[in-house]
């Protein structure tokens, strides 16, 4: 049996699978319910043995498309950016507030992408949400929380 | 019931009604076009909108919302393979490669046509089969439903990733799994969340949906941005190329447009079955039907493959009206904001329906085929003007993209918790992905998860805790035998046939 990426992943998904199941045995029920043909961990129970069959038989069996991803072709540092940048977003989205937030994603994200076009990054950066701000909140009603945008008094 | 037809056609042929249908279709396309917002969105949004409008007029502008999202998911899953709703999910498989060899405006058309013929031979269905369809629907029992739920399942892990069988039943568990996360429906008790208040009401569909298409598409192009393979190459949403469909094509659509038709139509009057089964299994049928060298195209930008889903989601969006209208149970979770709709505006759909208000019903039934034909006229010569708002740059159009996905998330829950899991969801996504784990089949399980929990628990408890409910019922049996054909048949390809 050859060991590749695939099969690690395989081993990964079976490890899941029986913590998954582990955890399904452990889900409290009513104690009238333990018994019963069905109860809260019935479903999950099966799940859990129906992905470590599956999973199992990937180990196992001989892979019939192989699949090679040559890392020297993927663009590890951009994407690593990216994800940081999203979860700083995330992060910042509710305190600093929905204005701020996302025009710093976007120019930082177009910057990490290699856009070097300061025009455009300033036109669909901070203009870009402002209007999508008011055709959300302003015309739809969507309500959209911004503290900042609050306390200088431009929103409601 | 051609008083019905005609009350139906004066009501939707009104000079407002026509624009609603209109006006509905356009801004359906539009917020369909963009990744992570789809028809139950639209809808959701037009709802306060439509209290303004008498019944009749509020569920025709709806109805034209519905068309216009469902075409619109369409687009985006060919131009940049992210669907925003399940239903176009199978669109992508042939959708998006043949727009990778420079067909976009092509797989654009033969979507337009094939949604455009299925809707409309299944809105004939509708308006003249509606009332017996119904009754079909109501001796499908929850055995039957569980068995059609696996059978969707198996189909997609089957069909939709040749090769890759284990790697798709793989996906289709942890589908289930994610769908598994929260209160158990029926008792409240919380099922893996971790003593964390954030999981207790579950994952959202749509956090899934954008972070395992939408936002790991996007990712999966950044981190490909090296490799030389077409994969990684985005489609030049300037240059579409031409809309024309040539003969050879027509022929082949010709030949799949009624069998997926009369699928999508079944299948979406199944309450709880949907656009998204019908796609799939459609899209497996048609492989089947097919000769084995055009077998060898799917995946690839088979034309066939393309029509095939497209034809039976359109088909089982109007077949989906059938248990809404008759029955009064949504179809489909879009079916379902409208039925909240319909008793905001004090009509309980049901049997009764025809008699109390025979113009609703029937203005519904007609507007749907104007619907269809405003798609058809109005937004496929468009489409290469509309796509234009897809036409930017990778380096805009990615944090565009993940800019929309957290949005619609944030816009949800006004939770960090949410926008974090989406993140990690993305990431394992994209990882599982570089390795070809095709992600549809882990999507419709998400979808399916909880509906089938239900029909396998009152299935058991019914039998009493016995697994005979699965062959008791000849409908059941039959549904059974149809998957272990499928398995059985993808073991012996997969594991025998290849190496003799």
């Amino acid at each position: 049996m050859k060991i590749n990426s695939v099969k690690i992943i395989s081993l990964l998904f079976f490890v899941l699978s029986a913590f998954y199941l582990y955890t399904a045995h452990q889900i409290q029920v009513f104690a009238f319910d333990e018994g019963a043909p069905f109860n809260a961990k019935t479903f999950p129970i099966y799940l859990g043995y129906a992905g470590m069959f599956f999973s199992g038989l990937k180990i196992v069996l001989p892979d019939q498309k192989p699949v090679e991803v040559d890392p020297t072709y993927l663009e590890f540092k951009k994407t690593i950016l990216l994800v940081l940048t999203m979860i700083v977003y995330g992060a910042t989205i509710l305190k600093v507030g929905f204005f701020l937030s996302t025009s710093l994603f976007l120019v930082f994200s177009y910057y990490f992408l290699g856009e070097r076009r300061w025009k455009y990054i300033i036109i669909f950066s901070f203009p870009f949400v402002a209007i999508f701000m008011y055709l959300l909140h302003g015309l739809l009603a969507v309500y959209l929380r911004d503290p900042l945008l609050k306390y200088i008094g431009i929103m409601g | 019931m051609i008083e019905g037809i005609l009350i139906g056609l004066k009501t939707a042929l009104s000079f407002q009604n026509l624009m609603m249908v209109m006006i509905g279709c356009f801004a359906g396309t539009i917020i369909g076009m963009l990744p992570g917002l789809g028809p139950m969105t639209a809808i959701a949004l037009m709802i306060p909108i439509t209290y303004g409008f008498d019944p009749a007029t509020g569920l025709i502008l709806m109805a034209g919302v519905y068309y216009g999202a469902v075409f619109g998911g369409s687009t985006s899953s060919i131009l940049i393979n992210a669907p925003g709703v399940p239903g176009t999910v199978a669109t992508s498989f042939d959708g998006y490669p043949m727009a990778q060899q420079g067909k976009a405006g092509k797989a654009l058309a033969i979507a337009a046509y094939s949604s455009f013929a299925g809707g409309t031979i299944s809105a004939i269905f509708l308006l003249f089969a509606a009332p017996s369809l119904s009754k079909v629907s109501l001796s499908f029992r929850s055995p039957d439903y569980f068995g059609l739920m696996i059978l969707g399942l198996t189909a997609v892990a089957a069909f939709s990733s040749k090769g890759n069988f284990l790697k798709a039943m793989m996906m289709c568990v942890l589908g289930l799994m994610l769908a598994s996360v929260g209160q158990d429906t029926l008792s409240d008790i919380p099922r893996f969340t971790f003593n964390n208040m954030n999981l207790s009401d579950g994952i959202s569909f749509v956090l899934v949906v954008m972070a395992t298409f939408a936002m790991s598409e996007a990712l999966t192009i950044i981190i490909k941005g090296n490799d030389p393979s077409k994969a990684a190459q985005q489609i030049s949403l300037t240059d579409l190329g031409s809309i024309k469909v040539n003969k050879e094509e027509t022929k082949q659509m010709a030949a799949t447009i009624p069998r997926s038709s009369i699928l999508g139509f079944i299948i979406g009057v199944l309450p709880g079955a949907g656009a998204t089964i019908a796609s799939f299994l459609a899209y497996g049928m048609e492989r089947n039907f097919v000769k084995s060298e055009e077998k060898e195209k799917f995946g690839k930008g088979s034309v066939q493959g393309l029509s095939a889903p497209e034809t039976a989601n359109n088909a089982a969006c109007s077949g989906s009206f059938v248990p809404l209208l008759t029955l009064g149970i949504p179809g489909s979770g879009t079916t379902a904001v409208m039925l909240g709709a319909l008793l905001g505006f004090g009509i309980q759909p049901g049997p009764r329906l025809y008699e109390t208000n025979p113009e609703i019903f029937w203005s519904v039934i007609m507007s749907m085929y104007i619907g269809m034909v405003v798609l058809l006229i109005l937004n496929l010569p468009l489409i290469p003007y509309i796509a234009r708002v897809l036409a930017v740059p990778r380096t805009f159009l990615i944090p565009m993209i993940l800019f929309f996905s957290v949005t619609g998330i944030y816009l949800m829950s006004f939770n960090n918790f949410d926008i974090f899991l989406m993140i990690g969801i993305a990431v394992m996504a994209t990882i599982l992905r570089l390795y070809d784990f095709p992600m549809p089949p882990l999507i419709l399980a998400f979808v399916l998860g909880g509906l089938m929990e239900e029909n396998l628990r009152r299935s058991l408890l019914i039998s009493d805790g016995s697994w005979t409910f699965l062959w008791d019922r000849p409908l059941t049996l039959c549904i059974m035998i149809v998957i272990l054909i499928i398995v059985g048949w993808q073991i012996y390809n997969s594991f025998f046939k290849k190496k003799l």
